[in-house]
């Protein structure tokens, strides 16, 4: 039965040293320890969210740089192209100018041409004209020295206008 | 249903336990292989294992009678003076601080070694026989023995005192290490690095799912009751001198283990849970005529601590009781020649290692299950009306 019967001192030595322990325990020991182990946890869990943050951002920044060049590539194709058609442009608008401006020229040309061609004819025309003028007033003066070769002449003009008269067709 | 399912985990984490144990009991292994060699002075005995030899060589020279119930006894129950070992007819034994309050009113303190052998002290002597068997009686003037208010130090006592020593210098020591840290300090080695993960496990296994919600209160508590059971069981089995007295094998200190668990489920205890005793759900008629229900609910306050302290105190005192039997069969059997005395010796010495190994896994066990009920207590008074409103939602949920 002595086993089982609780002693008085044991009681009382048992309740000291345990509120001792408890209280030295409670107060300088199991608190540090969690504390440290709890923020040490939370540190790691930070730095675990952090890092997933960067990989994410690390992973959205290089979309952005691949978007970045992927643009910018694109937008040299466009400049690119804009300047093959700009070019292409210029050259087909400066051709149509420059075969308006022949095209103009010529015509100008012609016209004066057509001009200068009408005034020479015109000029040789009458040049022409006063040139026979003057070479028939010669020949006649020649000719008709003698009252026969007047004569003559004055019956073969009448001939050959009843010539013409009766045959105009030929 | 929150509890259960944390009961549930803090079993199967129980059960798992040896195979985060194994790591202790191999070195456990190599300690009761010392401790069985050590084991055999330390008990009232006129032979060291190396006396045997020359016992079994020329037998028969013991003068005495082996009363192993006696030597059993002498070892797990208290006593005034420490026993280390006797070597010869000499016994080694380190005398103890008597402090007794007489009749008369006035304290006394002396040495137990003045009360040796039945020898009177200042009118105390140590009772042979009788209902203080064993325990300092004072003879009345009227010729009356009575037992004074004794408040010595005894075995128990000492032994508790070192091992709280033990125990303070362990935590504080490793506190002490953490104390400056920074939030980004690396995990620690060596020592602190095993309490780290002990605590851990406690906190994950016990604490946090038994408790609930409100465990960062009674961390400290149970985590003090944790490694106070441990730190003792352990030294407990340690048979070398300033281990090895039998302390949480005692009815005394495991009252008070349990007194504290008890304080700490109905001091913090919330309205909810003391309207649970005396006015809990149950049809009217359990209740009010004869108030069955809170009867039983009010005896249950009683039986938990009750159950805590017996469970704690029979099972050390029984791992006690039967590494010391087997280690006596040594000596038992010493009369019955060498070839049986031999034989006897080996199997002793192969059960006393597997029993030692068992007791470090039940000193590892005990310490985690008185833990985890008092876990489970102080949770059970901590739950609020709300709480239980959960509770029986998830119930129902999980009943349609």
């Amino acid at each position: 039965m002595g086993l089982l019967q609780p002693e008085l001192g044991l009681l009382f030595w048992t309740s000291l040293a345990f509120g001792v322990v408890l209280f030295l325990l409670c107060k300088f020991g199991f608190p540090v320890i969690l504390r440290s182990v709890e923020e040490r946890r939370r540190f790691i869990d930070s730095s675990i969210d952090a890092a997933h943050e960067a990989e994410v951002r690390l992973e959205r920044v290089t979309l952005d740089s691949e978007a970045i060049v992927e643009k910018a590539e694109a937008e040299r194709q466009q400049i690119l192209r804009t300047a093959t058609d700009e070019r292409d442009r210029i050259v087909a608008e400066a051709r149509t100018k420059a075969e308006e401006e022949a095209r103009r020229i010529v015509a100008e040309a012609r016209v004066q041409a057509d001009e200068e061609r009408e005034q020479i004819l015109r000029d040789g025309r009458q040049q022409v004209a006063a040139l026979a003028v003057a070479l028939s007033e010669k020949l006649l003066r020649g000719e008709l020295r003698d009252k026969q070769s007047q004569t003559q002449l004055a019956d073969r003009l009448l001939d050959e206008i009843n010539t013409q008269t009766t045959n105009p067709e030929a | 249903m929150n509890r259960l399912v944390g009961i549930l985990f803090a079993l199967v984490l129980m059960y798992t336990c040896p195979a985060w144990g194994q790591e202790s009991i191999d070195y456990a292994q190599s300690e009761a292989v010392a401790a069985v060699a050590a084991e055999v002075p330390e008990h009232a005995e006129p032979m060291t294992e190396a006396q045997e030899a020359i016992a079994e060589a020329e037998p028969l020279v013991e003068e005495q009678e082996l009363n192993v119930k006696e030597v059993v006894l002498g070892h797990i129950t208290d006593s005034y003076e420490w026993h280390i070992c006797t070597v010869g007819e000499h016994h080694v034994t380190i005398p103890l601080l008597v402090i007794v309050r007489s009749q008369s009113g006035e304290w006394h303190c002396f040495s137990s070694s003045h009360l040796h052998a039945g020898h009177e002290y200042e009118g105390f002597r140590i009772a042979d026989e009788g209902e203080y068997a064993g325990k300092i009686v004072e003879q009345t003037a009227e010729g009356e023995v009575v037992r004074p208010i004794d408040l010595s130090i005894t075995k128990t006592v000492a032994g508790l005192f070192v091992n709280c020593a033990v125990l303070l210098l362990i935590v504080l020591g490793v506190a002490r290490r953490y104390r400056n840290d920074q939030p980004d300090a690396k995990a620690k080695g060596g020592l602190a690095g095993v309490l780290e993960m002990v605590i851990d496990s406690v906190m994950e296994g016990i604490i946090i799912p038994c408790v609930g919600p409100n465990y960062r209160k009674f961390a400290p508590y149970l985590l003090t009751a944790f490694f106070f059971i441990f730190v003792n069981n352990l030294m407990g089995l340690i048979p070398i001198f300033p281990a090895g007295a039998n302390v949480t094998g005692n009815i005394s200190v495991t009252l008070v283990l349990a007194m504290a668990t008890f304080f700490a489920v109905n001091v913090f205890g919330t309205r909810d849970y003391w309207k649970e005793i005396f006015w809990p759900e149950v049809p009217t008629w359990l209740k009010v005529p004869i108030p069955i229900m809170p009867a039983i609910e009010f005896i249950g306050l009683f039986t938990k601590p009750f159950s805590l302290m017996i469970r704690l105190f029979a099972n050390i005192l029984a791992g006690h009781a039967i590494i010391l039997i087997l280690t006596c069969i040594v000596f038992a059997t010493a009369k019955m020649g060498a070839a049986v005395n031999g034989a006897m010796s080996a199997v002793s010495v192969v059960l006393s290692i597997f029993m030692n190994c068992l007791e470090v896994l039940v000193a590892f066990l005990q310490a985690f299950v008185f833990t985890m009920l008092s876990a489970v207590f102080i949770g059970a008074a901590q739950h609020s009306e709300e709480h239980e409103h959960e509770t029986k939602q998830i119930e129902n949920n999980i009943n349609n």
